[in-house]
């Protein structure tokens, strides 16, 4: 009895420690092979051979991929890298093996777009996913959305734009603001307001809160940019008036040209700088601004940024 | 005759209950709540597709490594125990046997798979606080899986009605992989002229098609299911069940048991 206890005692503890140096050494393999497994994952490119090997259970697969494709880019991007090129294939394989995977669409091709470091930087591809997407799914207006997004924002494209918001417009399930972006964006209108509506669009057709929080960031920094470029325009005609600049903003308050003290989205009031510049008191605090900031200031941006 | 072939059923089922089988629940719930909780947070707009996705995929080929590895082992474990001779002693026939260990086992995975079902529609109400009506089709989905379990517990009889049990796991899950790939098959047969035309159609008509019976990607999106291809699966299940089980009491009959 004494003996059958010892050993069980010894074997519980020789049980823990090989399981406690297990996983110290797999810890120990991770950190040299950093992102090994997303680079395993692209052995097999082709997703012909994959749903082969899947046997047909391909969607839970194209979900393991597109999975992969979120977690590659947000590690790229966590590390400010500015290497994607993952990327591309993997929302590929994701998307031929489930083209009916909307997210994938949807969101990488905006993983797809942007210039560096918020996105991969190529357009190009992104506008072949979503072209993909959409000859798979022609009834969903998002695709449309997104491309003509791409056309507008990548490209300044605004014939692209115009015809992929119109043909997402006659679609019988649409988005009401559809036929409004096609208008503004034949006419070449406002760029501010175009912009503002885009993702006023972005944060009313989604539920995602990260991307309703990301479409709040660009409002807010779009705000911040109109703004300021007001508030320099009258500071230039001030000074042109009257041949000085304004000793603060509450002497274009006193000309009647603003109410009150102009604040940004996060409540604290423009500073008027020695030069005449606009700058927001606290510039890392608003996500996206390219204007209001300090000189050779870069725009401040998100650690993960997912756009529309 | 009916209440011998239940006989032989309740007490494959309740073998089965004994063997542990209904312990991969364990495991299934494990898998399913993991991925709906994990899910949302490393993926992007996918919760819902997983749990359809993951669940059903989970359902079917725990249920088919259960088909196979009791399956394999229903006649040759009862000749091993001798227990056979005591059953077969008594008024029951050899093909009442093969039968009502079929049903045994079919009744079991039935039994697993509405556990199963249970947990998958818990994780769907977990990740979308509601259910919509898209969620229906996952019930024909999973009674799809269902006969997909009746043709791989056929087959896994078949096999072990005269051959060995690792030979006849191995029969079987080759049978279910080709049988998965039935549509390449098919494809392959269309291009191929002659004699190997021929011959590739057959085997493509002779291999249970079990990529019919797959809609979990399309009701992970809300597709409907026709109902002609639900009706014609069930007609197909059925017949291709009765096939292999009449094939493995043909030979049961036959097999010298002394």
């Amino acid at each position: 009895m004494k003996t059958t206890r010892r050993v069980n005692w010894i074997a519980g503890a020789v049980l823990l420690l090989s399981l406690a140096g297990a996983v110290g050494a797999l810890h120990a393999v991770d950190r040299i092979r950093q992102d090994a497994t997303l680079q395993d994952t692209l052995y097999i490119r082709s997703s012909k051979t994959l749903r082969r090997l899947s046997l047909g259970y391909t969607g839970l697969l194209a979900d393991i991929y597109w999975t992969r494709a979120v977690q590659y880019f947000g590690f790229q991007h966590h590390n400010d890298s500015r290497d994607f090129r993952l990327l591309a294939p993997l929302l590929e394989v994701a998307t031929e093996l489930d083209p009916k995977l909307l997210p994938a669409y949807q969101f990488g091709a905006n993983f797809l777009a942007p210039k560096p470091p918020n996105g991969a930087g190529k357009p190009d591809e992104a506008l072949a996913l979503i072209r993909f997407g959409i000859e798979h799914n022609p009834d969903q207006w998002r695709l449309y959305y997104n491309l003509g997004f791409i056309y507008y924002t990548e490209f300044k494209d605004y014939a692209g734009a115009t015809d992929a918001f119109a043909r997402g417009a006659k679609l019988p399930v649409t988005n009401e603001m559809m036929p409004v972006l096609a208008a503004r964006m034949a006419q070449h209108a406002g760029e501010f307001e175009t912009a503002r509506m885009l993702w006023l669009t972005t944060y009313q057709s989604t539920k995602e809160p990260a991307i309703r929080q990301n479409a709040v960031q660009h409002l807010q920094a779009l705000q911040v940019d109109e703004d300021v470029t007001r508030l320099e325009e009258l500071v230039a005609k001030y000074r042109q008036l009257s041949g000085k600049l304004p000793a603060g903003l509450s002497d274009l308050e006193r000309a009647g040209w603003i109410r009150g003290t102009p604040m940004d989205p996060t409540g604290r009031p423009y500073r008027l700088m020695s030069d005449g510049r606009i700058e927001v008191d606290d510039p890392d605090r608003i996500l996206f601004i390219t204007k209001g900031l300090p000189p050779g200031m870069r725009s401040p941006q998100p650690k993960v940024a997912a756009r529309n | 005759m009916k209440s011998r072939i239940a006989s032989v059923a309740f007490n494959t089922f309740r073998e089965a209950v004994r063997d542990r089988v209904l312990y991969n629940l364990i495991a299934f719930a494990l898998l399913l709540s993991g991925a709906a909780i994990l899910v949302g947070q490393i993926s992007i707009d996918i919760e819902r597709l997983v749990v359809v996705n993951l669940g059903l995929t989970a359902v079917s080929l725990f249920g088919v490594v259960i088909a196979i590895f009791i399956g394999i082992g229903l006649v040759s474990k009862e000749i091993e125990k001798r227990t056979l001779y005591t059953v077969l002693s008594r008024p029951v026939r050899r093909w009442e046997f093969v039968v009502g260990k079929f049903f045994g086992l079919t009744g079991t995975l039935v039994v697993n798979t509405f556990f199963m079902a249970i947990g998958v529609f818990l994780a769907l109400l977990y990740v979308a606080h509601k259910f919509e009506a898209m969620d229906a089709w996952v019930l024909v989905a999973l009674y799809f899986i269902v006969l997909q379990f009746l043709i791989v517990c056929a087959l896994a009889l078949f096999f072990s009605s005269f051959s060995t049990p690792l030979m006849s796991a191995v029969f079987t899950f080759a049978l279910f992989m080709i049988g998965s790939l039935s549509e390449d098959l098919r494809g392959f047969a269309s291009i191929t002229r002659g004699i190997g035309g021929w011959l590739a159609t057959a085997v493509a008509y002779l291999v249970p098609n079990f990529s019919a019976l797959n809609v979990i990607n399309r009701v992970a999106h809300g597709d409907a299911v026709p109902g002609r291809l639900i009706l014609y699966n069930s007609i197909y299940a059925l017949l291709y069940s009765a096939m292999a089980i009449s094939g493995a009491v043909l030979i049961f009959q036959r097999r010298n048991l002394k």
